[in-house]
């Protein structure tokens, strides 16, 4: 069923084009930004306090390991240790971000203050309820990612006019994570499977080339990296930030567009489920 | 009884305003024909037909579990069917659930606010999700605020609110879109006196007004007082359906003769040697309930044939004595 | 009620040890239900670590030539001594704030025999343990790693308790004083997150901006890593030992009189 059968006639927006989510509005989606707006209207300490996470892990990767280190080799081309982190940083911290917001928070409305069954007697449908969540995921997360490429230009670590592209991405990568997320988080029983979480996001933090490039790993342990959504993100930004652009940047994207599409869909289905008993 | 209290606000009792629900050549509100809810296995509304016409006040009542909730969770298009038809405003819940909840004002049996939200935000954004310009919002949240007194609340989260205010605001965020129809249910549960005739008055002035109402309720007095028709439900079918009147006249009697005999007493015993004299007598562990068309003329009958009961009581045979007769006196679960 | 054990007692009441230990055993018999989980990540998170920066990106460093030491026998006792921080920090933020407002544990616990003192000490008996617990699993995968190249090594567990107790005190006199959760949200990110990554954990302080470096020296963090470090290693200094000790132990029992005080104020005033 595809959204234009609604009666309101409401443009449906790009998204619900291309996934049918069933009676998705645009504008009934950005009502749940507004939403989240009013919440954090009191907490923005919190949003902003946020940014000194990945902040400080710049920092000290550049006055620490950075200087341990010196610089890198990728694809032949010499980096600053430093110039290779951040923008892996920054590709981290926009998954860390869009899960944090997808997962604990969701799960919290979902199960502990009903907060979407008020909300779905009302106009709005779960596919609304999904895609204003996430846009609102994206759009804290678009802040930070701003704020750090804004340290990155005044550390000089950023090498490319490619970078301009840097914020989309960023967005892309949100998008993709936060997606899952929500979609991840419909499944859960009780706080103890966020556990799980953990120890996904964990070693892909680790090991998805943040600190260190492909050519160090043996190479069946390569294929396994190769495989992780947060590889395809680490390796999208940096080769933005680096300009070491090629045609590997499709497939990135596309991983990363594919991934949030699939979870954004999987989401709005099983919120369907969930809410409406 | 309350309803002599009650009578005092609402002078017309709601049933005379029955005039608008047949003038209206509308389809019915709510149409449903062997509408059927499972949850597994498990049946919880089996088969039920119902019309709502516009404007009419319509009710459910039965015991715990009945399959009220199911039902309005149904009507309110936030469940769907698992067979039967359902047709609300005259649409199909199924594919055009957004239309037809921008029209319906809810109150579910729980509250569901919003408690990362103030008492005010909670309307506000309520609104919003109804398509209202923020001004409309502004001003219908200063308005609902105020008729359910928690002007002084405004700016409060919503959590350390009592449980009563707490239903004032859930009632108030139903009637945020001026709604068509209104699906309220157990919407009194919790309130004071104060704010559930303050309540039932502004029911009766949206019915005045062509809001069409659809409740559940406990409180027997409440459906008196407010239903034109209701449905009395048990199992997830209907045992009974009709105006409260009609259920009093089809189910009971005119008035109630209460018969106590003391602590002690056998009431068995008292109630063989009543025998014949009335259509009904239910015998419970502290008295006798003598249904009858003449209670004060029962009760001399009573002394007629040499008892003594230690009180007598005479009352108008209510809802509650229908509804008992129905669903039997034994907690259902 | 809740007097010092001293005083003395007319009817036969639980000694102030065996009060103590009713406490303690609390926080065991909750742990039933989640030990699981726990013991999966105590056990993961060192692999994944030390694989991680330990033999990928000491890879990188030991190519530099920076370092004197080969990276992973310099990170690893690092991270043994930052996670008995990150431990100690986790079971006395919310466990503790949740005893005394949300769950009120405490007071349930007040209505018996055990005065605040019992409670006070059983808990923290209980982050010892689990830091301790924490340390021991990170020290065997240390070890397996071939980090561990001397038998002083096992010295190092009970300094990383005392180093991951030198932020618990302290944290549930933070947890008792302050009534609020967003607080803790600030600690982790403007004091646990920072000494973390600054702390000589990930490399020496000394690369530091010389302001930066005294106040990385003042951070219990810093004796915990340099003292685990040393021992891991075998070549720590006795002198540097004692004062490294005593340090930390200043940080535990300047936090435990802080903690009994506001622990006194919230369960004795507000009942
Ligand atoms: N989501 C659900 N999953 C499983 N069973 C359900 C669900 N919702 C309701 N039920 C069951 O359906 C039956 C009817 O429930 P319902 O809430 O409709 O009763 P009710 O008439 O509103 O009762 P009450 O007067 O207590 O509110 C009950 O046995 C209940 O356990
Ligand atoms: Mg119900």
């Amino acid at each position: 069923m595809s959204a234009t059968l609604h009666p309101d006639r409401e443009s449906a927006t790009l998204l619900a084009r291309i996934v049918p989510l069933r009676g998705t509005s645009a504008r009934r989606a950005s009502l749940m930004v507004e939403r989240s707006l009013m919440v954090y209207r009191r907490g923005w300490v919190i949003i902003v306090s946020g940014f000194f996470e990945p902040l400080f892990y710049l920092l000290s990767i550049g006055v620490g390991i950075g200087a341990l280190v010196g610089s890198v080799t990728v694809d032949g081309t010499v980096l600053e240790y430093t110039a290779f982190v951040a923008p892996a940083l920054l590709a981290s911290s926009a998954m860390n971000g869009a899960v944090y917001d997808s997962t604990f928070n969701i799960f919290f409305k979902l199960k502990y203050a009903k907060t979407y069954d008020a909300i779905l007697s009302t106009p709005m449908s779960p596919g609304d309820v999904a895609a204003g969540e996430i846009c609102w995921a994206l759009l804290r997360g678009l802040i930070y990612s701003t704020a750090f490429l804004v340290v990155m230009l005044a550390l000089g670590l950023v090498g490319s006019p490619w970078a301009v592209l840097v914020l989309p991405a960023a967005v892309l990568i949100g998008f993709g994570f936060a997606a899952v997320g929500v979609a991840a988080t419909t499944y859960m029983r009780g706080w103890q499977d966020f556990e799980f979480v953990q120890l996904i996001v964990l070693p892909m933090f680790l090991f998805a080339t943040t600190f260190y490039p492909l050519s160090t790993y043996p190479s069946a342990l390569q294929a396994v990296v190769v495989c992780t959504p947060l590889y395809h993100a680490v390796e999208l930004i940096r080769d933005l930030t680096t300009g070491l652009v090629d045609g590997t940047l499709t497939i990135h994207v596309a991983y990363l567009a594919v991934m949030g599409l699939i979870g954004l869909r999987v989401a709005a289905g099983r919120l369907e489920k969930l809410l409406l008993t | 009884m309350s309803t002599a209290e009650s009578g005092r606000q609402l002078s017309v009792p709601l049933a005379s305003v029955e005039a608008v629900a047949t003038d209206s050549a509308d389809p019915p509100l709510v149409h449903a024909r062997g509408l059927t809810k499972r949850f597994g296995e498990f049946t919880a509304v089996d088969g039920i037909d119902v019309d709502v016409a516009r404007g009419e006040a319509f009710g459910f009542l039965g015991p715990n579990g009945a399959g009220k909730s199911s039902t309005m969770r149904m009507i309110g298009c936030v469940s769907p069917p698992t067979e039967g038809t359902l047709r609300i405003l005259g649409r199909d819940p199924r594919t055009e659930g957004p239309a037809i909840r921008a029209r319906l004002g809810v109150v579910p049996q729980q509250d569901t606010l919003d408690t990362e939200l103030s008492v005010r935000e909670n309307l506000l954004i309520y609104g919003r999700y109804f398509g209202m310009s923020r001004a409309a919002v502004r001003d219908k949240t200063d308005e609902l605020l105020e008729f359910v007194q928690l002007s002084d609340r405004a700016k409060d989260k919503v959590e350390p609110l009592s449980g009563g205010m707490k239903r004032r605001l859930t009632i108030a965020r139903s009637l945020i879109n001026d709604p068509e129809m209104l699906l309220l249910d157990e919407p009194t549960t919790g309130l004071d006196p104060q704010a559930r005739h303050s309540l039932w008055d502004r029911l009766f002035r949206l019915k005045q007004r062509g809001v069409t109402l659809v409740l559940t309720t406990h409180y027997m007095d409440e459906a008196e007082q407010l239903c034109d028709r209701l449905v009395v439900m048990d199992k997830g079918r209907f045992a009974a359906e009709g105006s409260p009147r009609e259920l009093i006249a089809t189910y009971s009697t005119r008035e109630v003769l209460e018969l106590r005999f003391g602590a002690d007493a056998d009431n068995k015993v008292y109630a063989d040697k009543l025998e014949g004299l009335v259509d009904r007598i239910e015998v419970l562990p502290d008295r006798l309930l003598l249904y009858t068309d003449d209670g004060d003329g029962s009760a001399a009958a009573v002394y007629d044939r040499g008892l003594r009961p230690v009180s007598t009581l005479v009352r108008r045979s209510t809802l509650e004595d229908v509804f008992l007769r129905l669903t039997g006196r034994t907690l259902v679960d | 009620m809740a007097q010092a054990p001293a005083v003395v007692q007319p009817r036969k009441v639980p000694s102030a040890w065996s009060r103590t230990c009713a406490s303690l055993g609390f926080w065991a018999f909750q742990y039933r239900r989640t030990w699981r989980g726990t013991v999966v990540s105590s056990i993961l998170t060192p692999v994944l670590f030390l694989a991680a920066m330990g033999i990928g990106l000491g890879t990188l460093v030991d190519e530099g030539g920076r370092l004197g030491d080969e990276y992973l026998l310099f990170l690893a006792p690092g991270l043994l001594a930052a996670t008995a921080m990150q431990t100690a920090t986790f079971e006395s933020m919310y466990p503790v704030m949740g005893a005394i407002k949300w769950v009120r544990t405490y007071h349930a616990m007040l209505a018996t025999p055990l005065g605040v003192g019992n409670i006070l000490g059983g808990h923290l008996l209980w982050v010892a343990f689990r830091v301790t617990t924490t340390a021991a699993i990170y020290l065997v995968v240390i070890a397996l790693f071939g980090a561990a190249p001397s038998l002083l090594a096992l010295l190092a567990l009970p300094a990383a308790t005392l180093c991951g107790m030198a932020f618990a005190a302290p944290i549930f006199a933070f947890a008792a004083g302050y009534d609020s959760p967003a607080g803790f949200a600030a600690l982790e990110r403007f004091v646990i997150v920072p000494m973390f990554l600054f702390s000589g954990t990930f490399f020496p302080v000394s690369q530091l901006p010389e302001a930066l470096q005294w106040v990385a020296y003042a951070t219990p963090l810093w004796h915990g890593v340099d003292l685990c470090r040393g021992l891991v290693q075998g070549t720590q200094e006795l002198a540097d030992a004692l004062m490294h000790v005593g340090y930390l132990s200043l940080w535990v029992g300047g936090g435990v009189v802080a903690a009994n005080y506001f622990f006194r104020r919230r369960l004795e005033a507000t009942g």
